[in-house]
């Protein structure tokens, strides 16, 4: 297959063009600086000592053996954090440095600077902590009946369903029509999903640097330097201010970056000893280093009529959130909001209930809950359709939700959502013929394990569709800033905080600024606190929408400001704010205003997949989607998006699980936490809708999360075409096919 | 960047240079690929006062055949294994090759290692055990050769003296149709659930079987060739495999009886 | 100790503690932190290197194996400011996300180009099986190789 492509410039466009990233050319001479590749002169290194057990009482902390280790600078506990001691994303429960009581294997206790990394290991190595094991809560639905892990409830409050039962992080109920609507089928189903992570290659790393004059400069990987920043002065007892967050070079992030990983860490070691100091985790660390996706037990009862129409759905979803709560109480929001997926039905009780355990904390990851009911709803359309005797894609479409039609949070569709259009376009795309044999054994399930030459394998094609909010929703106050210089020479310089993780969204401002200015020499800023406004996080699939409409709102501005003046240099910033969103009700989880979410975006995907039903051993031969992007600013970077969550959704499918015992990790490496390689992803065809959003820059739509959230129940579904079992958990063991 | 206690590496030039070194530094660990020392190394799990680099010793490389001796030195890679000349006389061997991760673990995942390591899930061990490998063993006192299933003793334990030192491997390729399988959760880059090589050899009028992954060490087993039907049971009796994290002793117990009988309608139909 | 060897055909010299790995001496002494760390035990890739023209991890290498041995990292293929054809044909081809496998990637395509000029599909993804990326998916990856091979 012929790829051409524009071989000497890279193409300055405009939005709507394909276009090459101008970061992309560092980035393949290895010359791109990642958190991880940074250093200063008289740098430390800092390391973390942590917990070994998931539930403890802290009796002691001993720390004197390793000051006295040579090369040791710092050492440092809960009594050096000179502010707050707790932090958190959305509720301050998570300590600094743990306080007097362990919640997790691998919390943070103590941390350490020393001149050389080797150094720092052996004085961690060196720091006696004397632990009273206690019972750890694993099991999530126990936990609701178990000591509380947070006794002073942080989540409780807030709007939010008041829930007395120990241990739950939010409780969310939706009841949408008549609950007890019956229907002539009745479809059960009890599903669980394991825990994912999200195995971005780059590690948690960072750089802090203290300004000689009390205050630090913290160089980090990271999705939102502002919400950082906004944690960390609290804990250094700073003004916000006096703490710079500069975004270092990111390697991948998918939601494991939206929590804090070594930043107040670094900053505490770094205004402690006078010294820049650098902390980079290594993969095995990496692993507790930040949150996972929640795993999940779902129960679902889904009614319909003879003739095809879903008339009833109730859902219980349970989400393990682990120790700290993240954005737990998001991740249910979200997974109730989209449990049923993108269908019209006009009765529903969702239930939602995420928990504290001593799990791994759990918090965002790409899909943001949507990925777990995904899987579960559409196993019981797939059911359904069997039952009744439709097709699958027939059923789908017959039930397809479309603009003016009512979420079961009663916020009725507004913009676009060509769903029916997504389901056709991926239903028409051509599926492969089955290859003969012989084969190559790669070509094969079991690839180059050689375990068949064609024995036991048995060829399957699944569907499947699934949708998700875009941007932030339930009334939180969601913006962006972006500023815009014009220098009296004609060129311009953008000042973005978006955080650029792989996405590409340095790209979209960029094509935005100069089809705005009608300029190429357009330059983008490093991403600092200090030189311009919250952009809100990379996350949630809103970052091309928020950065686009910020970018286009302050070029214009300085254009308009420009004129006004009558030339010379301008400088200006401006805010965008998309459409406001309100809470849902707490008893009832309807919306209390227009709507709790501001867009929606749906995909549909088709799967073959070949299973070699003796081993269990299954191999995806082939898949197609057709996804709603709105309008793609830049089709080559949508593709790429769509590809890459698809493998993240092929991986949490066939392969990725978070093993735990008793709250510890058993598979932190790469050897046994497995992640789809080259030999594991088949071609994706893509088709890309686009209807423009009515009340977006550009009609953009995020592109990042739809493929993610659909690819795990796609695949699913053609494995159990192929093998005829249920299936109902995820990741699929060889052993649930087999045996 | 010196470290207060730093690491010594020798590079020895000569194995007798090795095996002097290695007398004198009991203690001391061996490196060749790398693949699994330098894990240890790396996450700081192993901080032996000593490591005896033995990358640039000529007696280790390569691999020679003599009146129907096959001998495989220690530092023979994967890579190495899957060519053409070498892969017709032990076929098996190089399919286990192929079958080990990438690219750049095959260019540097040694038969030594695997025999140093002794891990039982080592892709090379299947295929040697079938074909009754004999190991050379060299230490400042001497040579001596043992049986392959004889060095492998348990888990990540082997037969070694402290003072010795794998030199080569030796087997007489007994040139019947033989294949190597592995089962793994993705693709590509596993380590073995479990695996398993088998090699009909029907001048000895036997089929012999090698599995890993599903017992402390590899293990063989032997039936004649008039029973080989039995062999799928037979291979499944002498797994004793466990739960781990990878995964379950049912699930290896049942793939390696479809492994056996699949293997054995290749090699009989070839 | 000290040892010398020539990297990206420069001579270099290093002074080791002995234990670090061929990648941490790259980074961390010779100021080449092109070639990364993703996972430091050979399963991803990210630090593959040219070692005596043989595609290998150079987290798994021994920085004292290096002694006396020629090292290509990704830093050294570009000539000057002109892009190796590999590298060009990543960035024409979209295959560069958040980038952390790339310069992996690239070490190990241009390996795979000079020993296989023309690969088919399946050569392609076997040759890029120890190759870990989280972002693409692998389907640009595969059009820059194809790219490459055609531009040859």
């Amino acid at each position: 297959m012929s790829v051409t492509a524009p071989r000497t410039r890279l193409a300055v466009g405009k939005v709507g063009d394909r276009l090459l990233r101008d970061d992309a050319v560092p980035k393949v001479r290895g010359e791109f600086d990642y958190s991880s590749d940074l250093s200063a002169p008289g740098m430390l290194w800092g390391d973390t000592v942590r917990s070994p057990h998931a539930h403890a009482r802290i009796l002691s902390v001993d720390l004197t053996r390793a000051l006295t280790l040579p090369g040791v600078h710092a050492v440092l506990t809960h009594a050096d954090v000179p502010g707050r001691k707790t932090y958190g994303l959305e509720f301050p429960d998570q300590p600094v440095l743990a306080i007097d009581r362990v919640r997790y294997v691998g919390e943070p206790v103590a941390v350490v600077a020393a001149d050389q990394p080797e150094q720092a290991r052996r004085a961690i190595e060196a720091i006696e902590v004397e632990y009273e094991p206690l019972e750890p809560v694993v099991d999530m639905e126990r936990a609701l009946e178990q000591e509380p892990l947070h006794p002073d409830r942080p989540t409780a409050g807030h709007g939010y369903l008041d829930d007395p039962r120990p241990n739950v992080v939010r409780h969310l109920v939706i009841r949408h029509g008549n609950p007890d609507a019956a229907g002539d089928v009745v479809v059960r189903g009890e599903y669980e999903v394991g825990i994912q992570d999200q195995a971005f290659l780059g590690p948690e790393s960072g750089l802090a640097v203290p300004d000689g004059e009390g205050g630090v400069d913290i160089h980090v990987a990271t999705q939102w330097i502002h919400v950082d920043r906004d944690q960390v002065a609290p804990c250094l007892d700073l003004e916000p201010e006096r703490v710079r967050v500069h975004l270092a070079g990111v390697g991948g992030a998918f939601g494991g970056r939206e929590d804090l990983s070594m930043q107040i860490h670094g900053a505490l070691l770094a205004l402690h000893t006078g010294r820049p100091v650098k902390m980079s985790y290594d993969r095995e660390e990496s692993f507790t280093g930040h949150v996972h996706r929640h795993p999940a037990r779902i129960r679902c009862e889904h009614r319909a009529t003879r003739d095809g129409r879903i008339t009833c759905v109730r859902m219980e979803i349970l989400l393990d959130g682990g120790a700290y709560a993240s954005s737990s109480t998001a991740v249910a929001s979200n997974a109730a909001s989209f449990a049923l997926g993108p269908y019209r039905v006009d009765n529903a009780l969702i239930e939602a209930t995420a928990v504290y355990t001593n799990n791994p904390p759990c918090g965002a990851m790409r899909g943001f809950g949507a990925v777990q009911t995904c899987f579960a709803a559409e196993a019981q359309v797939d059911r359904l359709a069997e039952e009744l005797g439709i097709d699958p894609v027939e059923l789908r479409l017959l039930n397809a939700l479309e603009p003016g039609d009512t979420l079961p949070t009663g916020q009725v569709v507004t913009g676009s959502l060509p769903t029916r259009e997504v389901i056709r376009r991926a239903a028409a795309l051509r599926i492969p013929d089955a290859e003969p044999l012989p084969r190559d054994p790669l070509r094969l399930p079991g690839g180059a394990g050689n375990t068949t030459r064609g024995e036991g394998v048995r060829r399957g094609v699944g569907f499947a569709l699934g949708f998700k909010n875009i941007c932030y929703s339930e009334g939180f106050d969601d913006f962006c800033a972006a500023r815009v210089v014009l220098r009296a020479d004609g060129g311009a310089v953008v000042h973005s905080a978006a955080a650029e993780v792989g996405q590409g969204v340095v790209g979209v401002i960029l094509q935005v600024a100069r089809t705005e200015l009608g300029t190429d020499d357009v330059t983008l800023a490093p991403a600092a606190t200090a030189s311009v406004g919250s952009a809100g996080s990379a996350s949630a699939s809103r970052m091309t929408w928020m950065a686009a409409g910020a970018v286009r709102d302050a070029c214009r501005a300085a254009l308009e400001e420009r004129e006004r003046r009558g030339g010379g240099e301008v400088d200006v910033e401006r805010v965008y704010r998309h459409p406001r969103t309100t809470p849902l009700d707490p008893e009832t989880g309807q919306i209390t205003g227009k709507r709790a979410h501001v867009a929606l975006a749906v995909a549909a995907m088709r799967v073959v997949a070949e299973v070699d039903v003796e081993l269990g051993l299954s191999r995806v031969v082939w898949i197609g989607t057709a996804q709603d992007v709105g309008h793609a600013v830049n089709p080559l970077a949508v593709e790429g998006q769509i590809e890459g969550g698809t493998a993240q959704g092929l991986g949490l499918a066939l392969m990725e699980e978070l093993v735990t015992r008793d709250g510890a990790i058993l598979n932190a490496s790469f050897t046994d936490y497995l992640i789809p390689t080259a030999l594991d992803m088949p071609p994706v065809e893509i088709e890309l809708v686009e209807e423009a959003q009515p009340d977006a820059p550009y009609g953009v739509k995020g592109v990042g999360e739809p493929p993610t959230v659909v690819s795990t129940a796609a695949i699913l579904s053609a494995l159990r075409d192929a093998t005829g079992r249920p299936l109902t958990r995820v990741p699929v063991r060889p052993d649930d096919i087999c045996l | 960047m010196c470290l207060s206690s730093p690491v010594d590496v020798h590079t020895p030039r000569t194995l007798d240079e090795a095996l002097e070194l290695k007398a004198a530094l009991p203690e001391a660990r061996f490196v060749q690929g790398g693949t699994d020392v330098m894990v240890e190394l790396n996450f700081g799990r192993s901080r032996p006062p000593a490591l005896v680099n033995l990358a640039e010793l000529d007696e280790l490389r390569g691999w020679s055949s003599e009146d129907g001796e096959l001998r495989l030195g220690a530092g023979l890679t994967y890579t190495e294994a899957m060519r053409p000349e070498l892969a017709e006389l032990v076929p098996a061997l190089a399919e286990a090759a192929r079958t080990v991760g990438s690219p750049q673990i095959r260019n540097r995942g040694t038969v030594g290692g695997n025999l140093g390591t002794a891990s039982p899930a080592g892709d090379a061990l299947p295929p040697l055990l079938a074909e009754g490998a004999l190991v050379d063993v060299a230490s400042v006192r001497g040579v001596r050769t043992l049986p392959l299933d004889e060095f492998l003793l348990g888990v990540k334990r082997n037969a070694l003296e402290p003072d010795e030192l794998v030199t080569a491997v030796r087997l007489a390729p007994s040139g019947g149709p033989q294949t190597f399988m592995k089962v793994g959760p993705r693709n590509a880059m596993v380590i073995a659930i479990c695996s398993l090589a088998v090699i009909v050899d029907a001048a000895a009028g036997e089929v012999r079987a090698s599995f890993g992954s599903a017992a402390t060490t590899a293990r063989r087993v032997t039936v004649p060739l008039a029973e080989a039907a039995a062999l799928p049971e037979r291979v499944a009796d002498a797994a004793a495999p466990i739960d781990d994290v990878r995964a379950t002793a049912a699930y290896r117990r049942h793939s390696l009886r479809v492994l056996a009988s699949r293997a054995l309608e290749r090699c009989l139909r070839s | 100790m000290k040892i010398a060897l020539t990297v990206n055909g420069e001579r270099r010299e290093a002074d080791l503690w002995g234990g670090e790995s061929l990648l941490t001496m790259l980074r961390d002494t010779l100021e080449l932190p092109g070639s990364k760390n993703a996972c430091e035990q050979g399963e991803c890739g990210s630090c593959s290197v040219l070692l005596d023209g043989e595609l290998v991890c150079s987290c798994l290498v021994l920085a004292a194996q290096a002694d006396g041995h020629e090292i290509v990292t990704v830093e050294g293929l570009a000539s000057g400011d002109e892009l190796h054809p590999v590298q060009r044909a990543f960035v024409d081809a979209g295959a560069v996300q958040c980038g952390f496998c790339t310069p992996g990637l690239v070490v190990a395509v241009t390996d795979l180009l000079a020993r296989t000029p023309d690969p088919g599909d399946d050569e392609i993804r076997e040759a890029l099986s120890g190759n870990l990326c989280r972002c693409t998916g692998y389907a640009k990856i595969f059009d820059a190789v194809r790219l490459a091979a055609e531009g040859r």
